[in-house]
């Protein structure tokens, strides 16, 4: 007997990144990596003040200057360009945007706000002639935290909003007063979330051409959306889009930072429009850290109120979101929309109320940072739970198990106004408590404890809105684009497919994830199929990567495409077999005639009769092609379980991770190893958010963590392997039921690692510490709680200072 | 003032003028056209530039080119011969050491003057030898296996 073995199924598979190859070898092309005949450099001069008048600026000196072949200001881009647009306009939030110019007009509102551009024959010579502008500042008084910027009497950024707030948005649901006044128990946080520098490895840039004899338009760009960035272009330049070609080619990373159009990008496409030469610029990490969006930065007052068996009643919060000192391409929508809709989480609460004040301070406009407004939610609630249980003397699982929204399929309404789409939040918790073994390592953390040593175990739980669309739903919110993806399949005669795509993928590998998905959908060999993306001309339209929506609507727009094909392939099949079309059935890249497997054709065979179009049915076009526009029914919700364990050396206050496991459900993965990678990236830059990292302004606006030798980024040397596990829990409105990973492990991992520091410093009554935990903090921490005493080891138990 | 410089990149010679100030990593990216070579910053922080200098692992952001005249060096380019992959190359390509890439030829670099010295290294001794190179992608734990699963292919020979 023989036992028909299936093929093993590309979908699902974690076959290897057909990105590699050029990205080993060093022959990909990244923008900075781009020359072309005649190229000529930018460097821009940026505001050494966090907030001043331009009272002159005299550029004679650099302009005469060797090799320099033009510096233009402000004044020379009058009648060129136009300020740069806020693209998310929150209605009902009374929002003030203010003129943002590409380079300053009167005022400079942060350290390392443009002033001047110098263009010269070589990047060393635009640098040295920078040195020979002079500008003439009258220094200004400056605000650099959000919380005191909208109090009275602070520093005033711009005209049109005297108070320093941006916009005001309100999110309620159910009575959350009354569950205050009823409440057994309250519970109250101050959080700082501080802001942290994207740092993707790739700093921004641009390779500007524009051809004067035809006004036409090319950008190479460090984009995570080109598509958005021609549009946006073309605004402020006022160069057709027919006319305007975006190219991201190889993009060295994103995470949030390359959404936005900052003022580089426009001020190189202004000299090469003025001097009708190509200009590159490229950010030296110094100056990326003043001039590309930062994330995060909000001070958050939060009260939850509860039942003394834990029961949450009411979660009220106000929060103050630093936006720097203009409002970036998206980043009202960011701790708004991305954040206050996703204040109950994985909970069933019945009452929630949040305040958000967008406020402008002197320092680097905020945007979105992997997770965008996400983890800012999901740490707030992660932490009032871990202090109910801790107030009610409850374990933290067990306050959340009371709270948890028990398993659906197809939709469940939360408080908030959301429909999420599908959730096991007790099957993923379930999981990783069984991996971790729970209560015996509760049970050695009370041994260690009796030892004199501090471990600490944080748990948190989270469910994310990502696969941003619908459009519709954009809309209403006030963001002014669509959010659908588009994808085009295209069979060649010999059967080879190659797919445009309008998202932008850089570094998640959508070239392979795409490829599996046309391959597991049509039959054909996944070494057959090329995926096409990041080059406006050659591309169909698409929103960008961002919001992990690239595989959630981009390849629900690819599904959507191929089974368009298929329907196509089918007919011709039928045509070309002389059966009915009912009579016609599918198995792996083959259609024949049911019951008579030797009839057949393969999607090769109708890609080649389509193509040559010897014999196509009556009306049938020729080709084989199909282009689908997907717009999502609803967003999806990945969700998941994490777990941290931490020891605290209370002589030094050193945190030390000791395991991280992290249970994720995307829903199906098409490559579960590019999965494991998105998680264990997320996760780190989460872990780096609770423990080093931090951008840091002194009180007059300047930017003390200025370089990557002051900003603590995470090093290998630093962490634990990532423990990764998922549950499968498809998105019932999906094509193929996929969720989303880019952004769970940053979502979940900052509030985990701190619930677990907060726990091994139990004995000390701390209750909370500003992040980033560094050694310093946790020893004041300790000390402090010492000194308390209540119960806590005397101080001499500690060893010397 | 310019100085005349003769530095061998991947077996070949370059000759060329230059200004004294001039940084290897800008000489190999833009004098000799070889931008495999990547940078990521401007204090010697994050490793992207990394390339073997005579055979030890430099940053090459750190070092004047004229420094580097008469010396021996191989970047990226110079590591897979006739389309063919080298085994620590091939290996971050097994176990999905990179992401974006713009950190792996430094990465790849490093590497390989690790198992020059350390031909079997454990885990610890990786993270170790790489905490100059710096990755916002990976997380580094897939780079680790990248790493070890290089060592095993070479067969502990350097
Ligand atoms: S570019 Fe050389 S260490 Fe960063
Ligand atoms: S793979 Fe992107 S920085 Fe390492």
């Amino acid at each position: 007997m023989t036992v028909a073995v299936e093929p093993a199924r590309v979908f699902g598979s974690g076959i290897r990144r057909r990105e590699d190859p050029r990205l080993l070898t060093g022959t990909a092309r990244y923008t900075d990596d781009i020359v072309l005949p005649g190229l000529a450099h930018a460097a821009i001069l940026r505001s050494p003040h966090a907030h001043a008048l331009i009272m002159r600026i005299d550029t004679s000196r650099a302009r005469t200057a060797p090799g320099v072949l033009g510096v233009f200001t402000a004044a020379d881009t009058d009648g060129i360009l136009t300020p740069i647009p806020c693209c998310w306009l929150l209605p009902g939030s009374k929002l003030k945007t203010t003129p943002y110019h590409p380079l300053a007009k009167d005022a400079v509102q942060y350290v390392g706000d443009p002033v001047a551009v110098v263009v010269a024959e070589s990047p060393y010579q635009a640098q040295d002639a920078l040195e020979l502008i002079d500008v003439e500042y009258e220094p200004l008084p400056a605000v650099v935290d959000p919380q005191k910027a909208a109090q009275q009497g602070a520093p005033a950024l711009h005209a049109e909003a005297p108070d320093n707030v941006a916009f005001h948005w309100t999110v309620t649901g159910g009575d959350v007063d009354a569950a205050f006044k009823c409440a057994d128990v309250i519970v109250r946080e101050r959080i700082v979330q501080q802001r942290l520098i994207p740092n993707a490895m790739e700093t921004r840039g641009a390779v500007a051409q524009f051809v004067p004899a035809t006004g036409e338009l090319t950008l190479w760009n460090t984009t995570q959306n080109p598509h958005i960035v021609r549009f946006v272009m073309s605004l402020v330049t006022g160069i057709p889009e027919d006319r305007l070609r975006v190219i991201a080619p190889e993009v060295g990373g994103g995470f949030g930072s390359k959404i936005a159009q900052i003022p580089g990008d426009f001020i190189t496409v202004f000299c090469s429009m003025k001097l009708g030469r190509p200009v590159k610029w490229t950010e030296t990490r110094t100056e990326n850290y003043q001039s590309t969006t930062h994330g995060r930065d909000h001070v958050q007052e939060v009260e939850l109120a509860a039942t003394r068996d834990g029961r949450v009643t009411g979660l009220r919060c106000t929060v103050w979101a630093g936006m720097g000192g203009y409002l970036s391409t998206a980043a009202p929508g960011i701790p708004t929309i991305l954040h206050g809709l996703m204040l109950s989480g994985p909970y069933t609460i019945p009452a929630v109320k949040e305040d958000v004040y967008g406020v402008y301070t002197n320092t680097t406009p905020v945007e979105a940072y992997r997770g965008a407004g996400r983890p800012e939610a999901t740490f707030m609630l992660e932490r009032m739970m871990d202090r109910l249980a801790d107030e009610i003397g409850l374990d933290p699982v067990d306050v959340r198990r009371r709270n948890i929204i028990p398993p659906f399929q197809n939709g469940h309404d939360v408080i908030t106004g959301l429909k999420y789409d599908s959730g096991n939040y007790e099957g993923a918790l379930a999981k990783v408590l069984e991996h971790v073994s729970y209560d015996a390592l509760r049970a050695e953390q009370k041994a260690a404890r009796d030892k004199g040593r501090y471990i600490g175990i944080g748990v948190s739980l989270y469910v994310e809105i990502c696969g941003l669309g619908p459009s519709q739903v954009a809309g209403a919110v006030g963001f002014q684009g669509g959010l659908w993806e588009s994808a085009i399949v295209r069979f060649h005669p010999s059967g080879k497919v190659n797919v445009f795509i309008g998202a932008s993928p850089h570094g998640q590998g959508e070239e392979t994830t795409f490829a599996q998905i046309v391959a597991d959908e049509l039959g054909v060999a996944v070494t057959d199929v090329k995926v096409v993306h990041g080059d406006t001309d050659a591309t169909p339209m698409g929103w960008g990567t961002y919001g992990s929506r690239t595989t959630a609507v981009g390849g629900a727009a690819l599904a959507i495409a191929t089974r368009k094909i298929k329907d196509k392939a089918k007919l011709l099949a039928s045509h070309l077999l002389e059966a009915a079309v009912e009579d016609i059935d599918y198995s792996s890249g083959r259609f024949f005639v049911r019951g008579v497997p030797d009839r057949h054709k393969t999607i090769q065979d109708i890609a080649l009769m389509a193509n040559v179009a010897w014999n196509m049915p009556e009306g049938m076009e020729a080709g084989l092609e199909a282009t689908s526009f997907y717009d999502p029914p609803n967003f999806t919700y990945p969700f998941g379980a994490h777990v941290a364990v931490v020891e605290v050396d209370p002589e030094t206050g050193h945190v030390t991770l000791k395991r991280y496991v992290a249970v994720d459900d995307c829903g199906p993965q098409i490559n579960p190893v590019i999965v494991e990678g998105q998680v264990h990236g997320g996760v780190v830059q989460g872990i780096g958010q609770a423990l080093w990292e931090e951008a840091v302004y002194d009180d007059t606006g300047q930017l003390l963590t200025g370089s990557l030798a002051d900003y603590a980024i995470p090093r290998a040397d630093m962490l634990p392997d990532i423990e990764v596990l998922s549950t499968v829990t498809p998105s019932p409105h999906h094509p193929l039921g996929v969720k989303g990973i880019g952004e769970a492990g940053t979502i979940a991992s900052t509030c985990t690692v701190y619930n677990a520091v907060i726990d091994a410093l139990e004995p000390f009554k701390v209750q909370s510490v500003r992040m980033p935990l560094t050694p310093e903090r946790v020893w004041r921490a300790i000390r402090e709680g010492a000194e308390r005493g209540a119960g806590a080891p005397p101080l001499d138990t500690l060893g010397a200072p | 003032m310019k100085l005349p410089v003769t530095i061998t990149i991947n077996g070949r010679a370059y000759q060329r003028e230059i200004e004294p100030r001039l940084l290897l990593v800008h000489f190999l990216r833009d004098m000799a056209g070889l931008t495999g070579t990547k940078i990521g910053c401007d204090t010697s922080q994050c490793g992207a530039c990394t390339v073997l200098l005579d055979g030890v692992a430099m940053k090459s952001c750190t070092c004047l080119a004229a420094q580097a005249d008469g010396a021996s060096i191989t970047t990226i380019e110079g590591l897979s011969a006739d389309g063919q992959l080298a085994p620590i190359q091939e290996a971050f390509w097994a176990k999905h050491g990179l992401q974006c890439g713009f950190c792996t030829p430094g990465m790849v670099l490093a590497t390989r003057a690790l198992l020059e010295t350390t031909p079997q290294p454990t885990p610890e001794q990786i993270r170790h030898a790489l905490e100059g190179n710096m990755c916002r992608c990976t997380g580094y734990q897939n780079i680790v296996r990248s790493v070890q699963h290089a060592a095993n292919m070479m067969g502990g020979r350097p």
